[in-house]
């Protein structure tokens, strides 16, 4: 019955117009930002240098095996990553509250489905869609940046200097940072969900997901140290940010980065923790309420 | 008997209103069983809870002698339902719709099978068109079909014959009637079209301000050899005068601003009227109204409301 019920849930999913309107804008940013690069990328790259050539010399051919599809995916990945919140919050905050609205949500719990099960299958389904956001996301910004730039070593820039990572040790670094995305945004869903539960239309949930994502956005980086101990390590916003952890390695005493190696993969896991603990409590409360609730609409 | 309804003391208080108050009645199985009452008097609160859509603050509900919220999902296996307006998804077809809420019900039908059902309620030639492209009259037959598509033991139908054309209303007073008497299946019917009950409903309750007024087989509820006529003159007051003077004031019903409402027995209409037209007062109208309708509202409040619209 589950796998039937999360069908049905695609099957409204993917049928519907506006679904595609994410996979439309994704396409949309990715393919403006690889036309930029591709056109004008010298200015834009000797622009995000400026800070670090004080201490350090970069010649022509450097910066032309800088400028490859690894890290043009970098900067996609930067830019996205912090937009798809909305992305998939049109989704999930649709989730209850837009079955709510059309009434169709009351004609599907008169059939034999208990509201637990009603819930999984529409969260797992919002998962899914996150999941195919994602897997476009990477078709088009890591493997289509790889098709018209070319691959090389990585550069990763850091406020401490940059980082070389051979191209070898590259691709897996990307399937855990999508994997870590996916779980990001997935938090993201688990509280639009909430907010879907308590509203009658899909209006609400959206704009309470994104003004909660945008607040905490803000107070996570915002550089005051009273907010650093007290509030920041408890916002999932200052988590989700840590899949750009794949892409700080380790060096050895020479200076040379280690392949497979990752700086602080603890701090990754924490923050994956954090996250997980996140869709697990606002996705529990979002069934709780729904199963107290009358159906009125 | 088997009882396949059976709700006792069933009470819902929403904060400071109590929609449903201390409500019990019983449904027999094949029973075509009407719920009546007007707007707001708990009806599709009652559904709701019937469904399980709705938890009752006090009370049971029994449904093939389960406790309804004990066993939730087996019961709904055998209930189909409508309630109030069937909004379906209006970006699939109406065959999808379908499909989709069969699926929900533990049914899965092959194509040829769900139209058959979709040529049931008469929509099999629209079954690829979209829902948003539909009539309301048709939603309102694609809402009958998901309700009976995977062939349930008890159908709850909420207003079912809302937006239908007087074609369409017939269809599915044929349907209710064809369900209940050569299926066997027992449906509950609520409706606000108090004639519709009555051709259909073989026992009926009367529900007002949440609270029962009457329950019983229509044939006991009311006489079907009487019926109320509405008399109009160009002087109703010395029209209900001289009938007085006449000795036949026993007929008159009530005294409205428009018109005087007159219980008779059908057999004596064409010699009261005789009688009536002889009193010399110009009769602008004569004629039987629906005799059901009267009797409801003369349980319910609306009688007030008529009474404070008179006046």
């Amino acid at each position: 019955m589950f796998w039937q019920l999360l069908t049905i849930e695609l099957k409204k999913i993917f049928k519907r117009p506006r679904t595609y309107i994410a996979f439309g804008a994704i396409l949309v940013i990715v393919f403006l930002i690889q036309i930029a690069i591709k056109y004008d990328g010298k200015s834009y790259f000797d622009l995000l240098l400026n800070n670090l050539s004080g201490s350090f010399e970069f010649d022509d051919d450097f910066k032309h095996k800088f400028i490859n599809g690894y890290l043009i995916c970098f900067v996609i990945l930067n830019t996205l990553l912090i937009q798809m919140p909305l992305l998939v919050a049109l989704v999930a905050g649709d989730a209850i509250a837009g079955e709510a609205n059309m009434g169709t949500l009351r004609l599907s719990l008169t059939k034999p489905v208990s509201r637990t099960e009603y819930m999984i299958v529409k969260f797992v389904a919002s998962f899914i869609y996150t999941i195919a956001l994602l897997v476009l996301m990477a078709i088009f910004a890591l493997l289509g940046s790889m098709f018209i730039f070319g691959t090389n070593d990585m550069v990763v820039l850091r406020s401490e200097g940059i980082e070389l990572i051979k191209q070898s040790d590259v691709l897996w670094r990307y399937l855990a940072a999508f994997g870590y995305a996916a779980i990001a945004l997935t938090t993201v869903s688990a509280i639009a969900f909430l907010f879907s539960v308590l509203a009658e239309n899909s209006i609400g949930p959206i704009i309470a997901t994104m003004s909660i994502v945008l607040v905490f956005t803000i107070l996570s980086q915002m550089n005051i140290p009273f907010y650093d101990d007290t509030i920041k390590p408890y916002l999932f916003t200052t988590h989700t940010v840590a899949w750009k952890g794949f892409f700080y390695v380790k060096a050895d005493a020479s200076g040379t980065t280690i392949n497979g190696s990752i700086e602080n993969l603890p701090a990754i896991m924490r923050s994956l923790g954090i996250l997980v603990m996140y869709i697990f409590v606002f996705f529990g409360i979002a069934t709780w309420i729904f199963n107290k609730k009358d159906i009125l609409t | 008997m088997e009882k396949i309804i059976r709700v006792k003391n069933l009470t819902k208080d929403f904060k400071e209103l109590r929609a449903v108050d201390n409500l019990s009645f019983e449904v027999t199985k094949g029973q075509v069983y009407g719920f009546l009452g007007q707007n707001g008097a708990g009806k599709s609160t009652t559904i709701r809870m019937l469904l399980s859509l709705i938890k009752p603050t006090a009370g049971s509900i029994e449904i093939f002698g389960l406790n309804l919220f004990q066993n939730r999902k087996e019961i709904l296996r055998q209930v189909g339902a409508i309630i109030e307006k069937p909004d379906l998804y209006k970006y699939l077809s109406v065959l999808e719709n379908l499909k989709i809420f069969a699926a929900m019900s533990g049914k899965r039908l092959s194509t040829p099978k769900l139209l058959e059902q979709l040529a049931v309620v008469g929509l099999a030639d629209r079954a690829h068109s979209k829902v948003k492209t539909c009539s309301q009259g048709m939603k309102q037959r694609l809402g009958i079909a998901t309700a009976l598509v995977h062939n349930p033991q008890l159908i709850l139908l909420d207003e079912p014959t809302n937006g239908l054309d007087p074609q369409g209303i017939v269809d599915i007073r044929k349907l209710i009637i064809r369900l209940s008497k050569e299926l066997q299946k027992t449906v509950l019917i609520s409706s606000h079209q108090l004639n519709e009950v009555e051709l259909i409903a073989d026992a009926m309750i009367i529900i007002d301000k949440g609270k029962k007024v009457m329950e019983g087989k229509v044939s006991e509820l009311f006489d079907p050899a009487e019926t109320v006529v509405e008399l109009k003159t160009t002087d109703d007051a010395l029209m209900i005068e001289k009938i007085k003077q006449a000795g036949w004031q026993n007929i008159i019903q009530e005294k409205r601003s428009d018109c005087i409402l007159l219980k008779l027995h059908k057999k004596d209409i064409p010699s009261i009227l005789q009688k009536l037209v002889k009193l010399d007062i110009p009769i602008l109208s004569f004629y039987s109204r629906h005799s059901l309708e009267d009797y409801f509202f003369s349980l319910t409040s609306a009688k007030h409301v008529l009474a404070a619209t008179d006046n």
